[in-house]
């Protein structure tokens, strides 16, 4: 099958000089030559090194804790039990979270008393002169388990007479959706396909492991200094330390990867109970293992569609079963599982759908966070369930997408609105055609091609009231700076808020600095997380930088004698632009500036900073604080599911080819290819690197990756069991970018950081079962699992 | 085991430091204050410790310090500075080989050894050189271009900003 790229819709998007360009990151050189400091590179003098103390048993009561030996050894300075902090909850609230929306989920303690519920769980914290000691510590606590029954099942969770791991019962959350009349729609349709899909825990494996020092200033204020995507966490460490929340400040530091596992609370607390208790600086960096037992982990899905389909592919109804495991305790589950139930029919107009979905506690480690929030797992079932109904109907994949896919203007499952472009065909065909030709089959290896389409959502949910702050000054150099909390956790957030400033008030990235992630001293923009940063700060920055650019041309504006609209400001010159220009008399030629036109004359120019001078001398204000807000909502009908959730969506398509060999079930990845329209590309660079590294993640999440639980104990600890991608395992996606100007970020962005993963993982579901002419209904598709369905076809 | 002083010649820089027996040279460096060393794992799966051992790229987790008492130590830092960078530093900032950083310094000295004993490498080649260095962000093209731009710059003749030792 070959395919020829639909034509885009005509755009036109307005010339930039800074946004637009792929500039070198504000953070890259810093951390090309190793300067950059991260959590676990900070020090302090008398400096205390913390360990915890974890559970090994998966359901137990404590029936005996006995840290009297620990405290004895000498060079070993605080033990900190559940005794020491009995009121201290892991609030599994929404992050940040300002608005009126209600609380989901219960609290996890943060050091557990009675019992335990996952391996892994914290119960005593240790503080020590050395890591040695510390280690030294542990080994001296004393404790006495009693097993209790445990459930490591969401599906025998949620049966009655289950062991209850929280009362009344192991159901954390349900949703559902009701559209239409679904019963009608079946009865219209000729043809209903039904398949179930499953997928495993995953596990973030962000290089940087969990890390930070905290400690005690003169105002007795808890520092903490540690790598987060979440500084406003701040409110709810005071709550769980026992102090007033203007007594705890998060200082983020650059992050070496978050992945959404840094978007709950990690070393925080910890760090703060030790440093109140010990008054002494203190460091607590996670092991690997650690992080592997101690963190969140992706849910694993089992997602059942049940669709009706007319003869020309066209969706008559859809019946979608979701059931998710959250592990031992809530986190974010709740709201992962309502992405998920949004995300369930996919970019699709289906007007009769029932979806019905729950998350249930077992006692493994708890599930929260992770790039797509539930997205993905939703995408890996409902393209694959896309290509099954074209393979029933004999028609071409795309054909029975292309009759379904939703368009700007319809409504979504939940009956929201899209309002910004839907290029869905635009990028299926893109990508697909950028495949080239198929590889043939040979010998043994049978190769195949497939592709999966996706919408996600950037930005909160919309009934969080969701707000970000930033603070843009020009200094009297002509120099800008930025103050904004965003954390920056590798993906580029804080470069795309200084190209943004640079764009707007005409200097080079050079000549702005950002300073963010500090709760104390930063405007509060908010999380990292739901790929909002962009959209949200990018907002407030350009809303900022505005009023200070409107400021400088009212001024400059009576210097020139011109209209503010016929000036501008460039390579930190302000002159009279072109147009205007053209009416004024020559005048001598100068050269302004590296790359500013050497046409312009000297009467119709006026560095930056002498223009910053004139404003200073008058008292006018060259920074301005800006607060920007998304949309806001009230929520959703509980019953039907109905109302608007998200401020808007990303749309794309990823296409791969794999080669499966039959002898050896081993599944290669040949070609991939990613096209997404994300909006505006204010870094194309940056966008190329997420959009290629999500892919790759998502490759991971298809073929290798599968974080392996057995009653409640991992067989995956460490990074030889649990295989995320090397740089032998898969080509480097082929990335294109379409830019519709549709979003509702600056400039007409869009988010992409969650987005770029989402497709990948479906996309090979259906390059493989292409190949192989068998669905293997189960991520992720190891060897063992291919020659498993290639039995069954044999047999 | 008492503790024993152990001579450390890291980036042109001579330490001595007193050392217990289990200390692993990943831990030593760090606590010499290179913190350009990154602390992944500790057993050798990630490759973001890596450094130069007498020229030679070693995860620094799986080596003890005892074990190289006066060995030539480079680490990433020891290659460049911001204002003095070095070629591959300078191409991994400028490709988008950089996302969360916490990998680069690894990445850059399993790079620098590469083009040490093979100035033309095929991109296998670079992708065979860092199968011991993980990356979670970038997928690893922008890092495999970040090395051939490199490799470029450096046999253009560019290779004035090397330290002393940094090379060979």
């Amino acid at each position: 099958m070959k395919y020829t790229a639909k034509p885009l819709p005509p755009v036109e998007l307005p010339e930039l000089r800074q946004v637009g360009q792929p500039l070198r990151r504000v953070d890259a050189l810093g951390k090309a030559v190793g300067a950059t400091i991260y959590g676990a590179d900070f020090s302090m003098p008398h400096m205390l090194h913390a360990k915890v103390f974890r559970s090994t048993e998966p359901s137990a009561r404590i029936k005996r804790l006995d840290v009297s030996c620990a405290k004895a050894l000498p060079g070993v300075v605080c033990v900190l039990t559940s005794e020491d902090a009995p009121n201290a909850k892991l609030t599994t609230d929404m992050p940040g979270q300002t608005g009126r929306a209600a609380r989901a989920g219960s609290d996890a303690p943060v050091l557990a008393g009675d019992k335990v519920r996952f391996v892994g769980e914290p119960i005593a914290l240790v503080a020590a002169e050395t890591q040695a000691l510390a280690e030294r510590a542990l080994e001296l606590i004393e404790i006495e388990y009693e097993p209790l029954p445990g459930v490591f099942d969401p599906v025998e969770a949620i049966k009655p007479g289950a062991p209850v791991i929280f009362e009344p019962d192991n159901v954390v959350a349900r949703w559902k959706i009701r559209k239409g009349n679904v019963e009608a729609g079946f009865a219209a349709a000729d043809m209903i396909v039904e398949n179930t899909f499953r997928m495993p825990f995953v596990e973030h494996v962000y290089l940087e492991l969990e890390s930070g020092v905290a400690w005690v200033d003169e105002q007795g204020v808890i520092n903490i200094r540690a790598g987060t995507q979440v500084i406003e966490h701040f409110r709810n460490i005071a709550r769980a330390v026992g102090v007033p929340q203007n007594k705890i400040r998060v200082r983020g530091t650059l992050v070496g990867g978050g992945f959404g596992g840094k978007e709950d609370i990690t070393v925080e607390i910890f760090l703060a109970l030790l440093a109140k208790h010990t008054h002494r600086p203190v460091k607590l960096v996670y092991t690997r293992e650690e992080s592997f037992i101690a963190q969140s982990k992706r849910h694993p899905f089992i997602i059942t569609h049940r669709t009706g389909v007319k003869k020309s592919g066209r969706i008559t109804a859809a019946e979608i079963e979701m059931i998710a495991d959250s592990g031992a305790y809530p986190y974010l589950s709740p709201y992962v599982l309502l992405y998920a139930t949004i995300m369930a029919s996919g970019p699709y107009r289906i007007d009769n759908l029932r979806v019905d979905s729950v998350v249930a506690a077992t006692n493994q480690p708890f599930t929260s966070a992770f790039r797509g929030f539930g997205g993905p797992q939703a995408a890996v079932a409902y393209e694959q369930q896309m290509d099954e109904i074209a393979k029933a109907l004999d028609l071409d994949p795309l054909e029975v997408r292309r009759v379904n896919y939703i368009k700007t203007g319809e409504r979504n499952g939940t009956g929201q609105v899209i309002t910004s472009a839907t290029w869905l065909e635009e990028s299926a065909t893109r990508a697909l055609e950028a495949l080239g030709e198929k590889t043939p089959n040979h010998g043994s290896v049978k190769v195949g091609w497939g592709f999966a389409s996706y919408f996600q959502s950037y930005g909160r949910i919309t009934w969080f009231h969701d707000t970000s702050r930033a603070w843009v000054g020009v200094e009297m150099d002509g120099t800008v700076v930025i103050r904004c909390g965003a954390p920056d956790i590798g993906a580029g957030q804080i470069n795309s808020l200084c190209q943004i400033a640079a764009e707007i008030l005409g200097v080079g990235l050079k000549d702005v600095t950002i300073h963010s992630t500090d709760s104390a001293v930063t405007p509060l923009a908010g999380t990292s997380t739901a790929t909002r940063q962009l959209y949200m700060s990018g907002s407030a920055v350009f809303q900022a930088a505005s009023t200070v650019r409107d400021v400088l041309l009212d001024r400059a504006s009576k210097h020139f004698e011109e209209e503010p609209e016929n000036l501008d400001i460039a390579d930190g010159m302000v002159f009279v632009k072109e147009s205007a220009n053209q009416r004024t008399s020559e005048s001598a030629n100068r050269r302004i500036g590296e790359q500013a036109s050497q046409t312009r004359s000297f009467a119709d120019s006026l560095p930056l900073k002498k223009l910053v001078a004139m404003c200073a001398a008058e008292g006018l204000p060259l920074s301005n604080l800006a607060l920007f807000t998304a949309p806001f909502t009230d929520g959703i009908d509980p019953e039907t599911g109905q109302g608007d959730v998200f401020p808007d969506f990303t749309f794309g398509t990823q296409a791969v080819e794999v080669a499966v060999d039959t002898e050896t079930g081993e599944v290669t990845v040949l070609k991939s290819v990613a096209c997404h329209d994300i909006g505006r590309a204010i870094n194309p660079a940056a966008v190329v690197g997420q959009i290629a590294g999500g892919s790759h993640q998502g490759l991971g999440y298809a073929l290798t990756e599968e974080y392996v639980m057995e009653s409640g104990v991992t067989k995956t600890p460490s990074l030889a069991e649990y295989l995320i991608p090397t740089s032998l395992d898969f080509p480097t996606t082929k990335v294109i970018i379409l830019e519709s100007g549709s979003g509702l970020g600056p400039f007409g962005a869009k988010g992409i950081g969650e987005p770029a993963l989402t497709p990948a993982a479906p996309a090979v579901a259906n390059a493989v079962a292409d190949a192989i002419g068998v669905r293997i209904h189960e991520l992720p598709f190891t060897p063992k699992r291919v020659l498993a369905a290639l039995d069954r076809i044999r047999d | 085991m008492q503790p024993r002083i152990v001579t450390l010649n890291v980036n042109g820089r001579r330490h001595q430091a007193a050392l217990n027996p289990n200390v692993t040279l990943l831990y030593a460096l760090r606590d010499l204050g290179y913190t350009d060393v990154k602390n992944g794992c500790e057993i050798g799966e990630c490759g973001a410790c890596a450094v130069l051992l007498n020229g030679q790229p070693v995860n620094s987790c799986m080596v003890l310090a005892w074990q190289v008492d006066g060995a030539e130590i480079i680490t990433n830092s020891g290659l460049g500075m911001m204002d003095n960078p070095h070629p591959l530093q300078e191409a991994f900032a400028d490709t988008g080989a950089v996302q969360c950083g916490f990998c680069t310094s690894g990445m850059i000295i399993s790079a620098k050894a590469l083009l040490d004993r093979n100035p033309h490498p095929t991109e296998r080649e670079i992708r065979e050189a860092l199968s011991g260095n993980l990356c979670r962000c970038t997928g690893y093209g922008q890092i495999v271009e970040a090395i051939q731009m490199a490799a470029k710059a450096m046999n253009n003749g560019s290779m004035s900003n090397e330290q002393p030792g940094g090379g060979r």
